[in-house]
């Protein structure tokens, strides 16, 4: 069914803005330069978004702000027949890793720290990489944009894990979970990196790669 | 208009029709490499612009072709899937969608997952989940949550049903169809009834040990809906969409 087209001879490829035509991102209409506004989907039309750059960092630097807190204040507060016990993200992985869960610990580490940092990477080296020469495959950026793209909203499963186990776990005097102050800081930090990676303007990637000499990026 | 040239459903880039007279018809003005882009602008003006499609994503223009049904057209550069077109896709959409709905409402308010603990038991409901931060700016995730699994889900369905049924019935668009689907669009990344499914998974995994948790109606519910909710977005061509609210039927 999916057909690529590469097969052997590459064909370069004109962009919009090198045809004199803004393109609606929304529902890919085609308009020419200058047009303010898309004619069928009402979205406005920005051949290359100038502030596309400054609104990544600012979102980007939201979200690690409230990443910090996400990470010192607890995630988790349990209450057991005779003791509470507060937990933050890594204290809660060491915690289980002590008992020997390592596989969830493991599992916990990873989509609460790994991943919010290897994004907050990713994002960073898009928006740097895509204003300086250096010669990186586009390919390489490409499948980074799409992977952060993807991923992003998959970190609010740790807000809903918590938000499960507080609603559930609720059996009077004998155990009981709450949840701390961490997840609202969290669930703030996904937010903003979110909003972040789709104020990329993804466009950004391929000038480069015709300002570099346009190359084909799959070989 | 629309040319099939090729047997599968790739859209040729517009310079191949330039590079290549035999291809059909060429552009007026004979767009070039080397033409200076305002001479372009002015012979693009007149061109009929309706014949181009653009890749939201990297930016490629295309000569529109529109792929075969069950084909589907995609940017040679970034690997975006631009149009795919399939058989009875409105219809599919709109019964997927009224399923949606009632799957929706039911697993909302129906309990979820029961957990039993020496004696003690809590049944929860979706919504308990939704609510279960509460007091002080707790609140707001509380508000947050419940719409990112209930509300924006189950707004998206009535949006696209909305904009559909008058498309797939072959009548006049709704009214105010376009701003609709628009913001159908725009929620789409933050629609998380999939996640949450998979953060029910986690969460199990982890009270396992502590107290014994049964699942309820609820929760079988939710599976199906998943599924389904995935299965609608995979089935939508937005592109058709849209061309089918600009060129409205006039029957």
């Amino acid at each position: 069914m999916v057909c690529m087209a590469f097969s052997g001879t590459p064909e370069k490829i004109i962009s919009a803005r090198e045809l004199g035509i803004v393109a609606c991102t929304r529902c890919t209409k085609a308009w020419p330069l200058g047009t303010q506004t898309c004619g069928r989907c009402g979205h406005t039309l920005v051949s290359r978004d100038r502030l596309s750059l400054q609104r990544v960092w600012a979102f980007w630097l939201m979200g690690l702000i409230c990443y910090v807190p996400a990470n010192i204040y607890p995630m988790l507060i349990t209450k057991t027949l005779f003791q509470e016990d507060k937990s933050t993200i890594i204290g809660g992985a060491i915690e289980l890793a002590k008992y020997g869960n390592l596989g969830i610990a493991a599992i916990i580490l990873f989509a609460s720290v790994v991943i919010p940092l290897g994004k907050f990477w990713a994002i960073a080296f898009l928006a740097i990489s895509v204003k300086q020469q250096r010669v990186i495959s586009t390919r390489f950026r490409r499948v980074l944009y799409e992977v952060v793209e993807y991923i992003g909203r998959w970190s609010m499963i740790d807000i809903f894990v918590v938000a499960i186990l507080s609603a559930l776990v609720q059996l009077k005097a004998l155990a009981s979970i709450n949840p701390g102050l961490a997840s609202i800081f969290f669930a703030l930090s996904v937010i903003f990196t979110m909003l972040s990676a789709q104020a990329f303007d993804s466009r950004m990637i391929w000038d480069v790669q015709a300002r570099d000499g346009g190359k084909p990026q799959d070989e | 208009m629309f040319r099939k040239t090729r047997a599968c459903g790739n859209l040729p880039p517009i310079c191949e029709e330039i590079s290549n007279p035999h291809y059909g018809m060429s552009p007026p003005g004979g767009i070039g490499y080397s033409t200076p882009m305002k001479d372009t602008t002015d012979t693009l003006a007149e061109t009929n612009l309706d014949d181009f499609i653009v890749c939201p994503q990297c930016d490629a223009v295309y000569r529109l072709k529109r792929p075969d049904r069950g084909e589907r057209a995609v940017c040679q550069r970034c690997h975006k899937v631009l149009i795919m077109p399939r058989k009875n896709a409105g219809l599919h959409i709109i019964a997927v969608a009224l399923a949606v709905v009632f799957l929706i409402i039911g697993a909302a308010v129906f309990p979820f997952l029961t957990i039993d603990a020496a004696g003690n038991k809590n049944a929860v409901s979706i919504l308990d989940a939704a609510l279960a931060f509460t007091g002080g700016p707790l609140l707001a995730l509380s508000l947050a949550t419940a719409a990112l699994i209930i509300f924006i889900p189950l707004f998206r369905v009535l949006l696209t049903l909305y904009v559909l049924v008058p498309i797939v019935l072959d009548r006049q668009p709704a009214r105010h169809a376009i701003s609709a689907f628009r913001i159908s669009e725009a929620m789409r990344p933050w629609s998380m009834a999939e996640i949450f499914a998979i953060g029910c998974a986690v969460a199990l995994v982890k009270i396992t040990d502590l107290a014994n948790v049964a699942f309820g109606p609820a929760f079988w519910m939710f599976g199906i809906l998943v599924v389904l909710v995935i299965a609608q977005d995979s089935f939508m061509c937005r592109w058709s969409v849209w061309h089918s609210l600009e060129h409205p039927k006039k029957s």
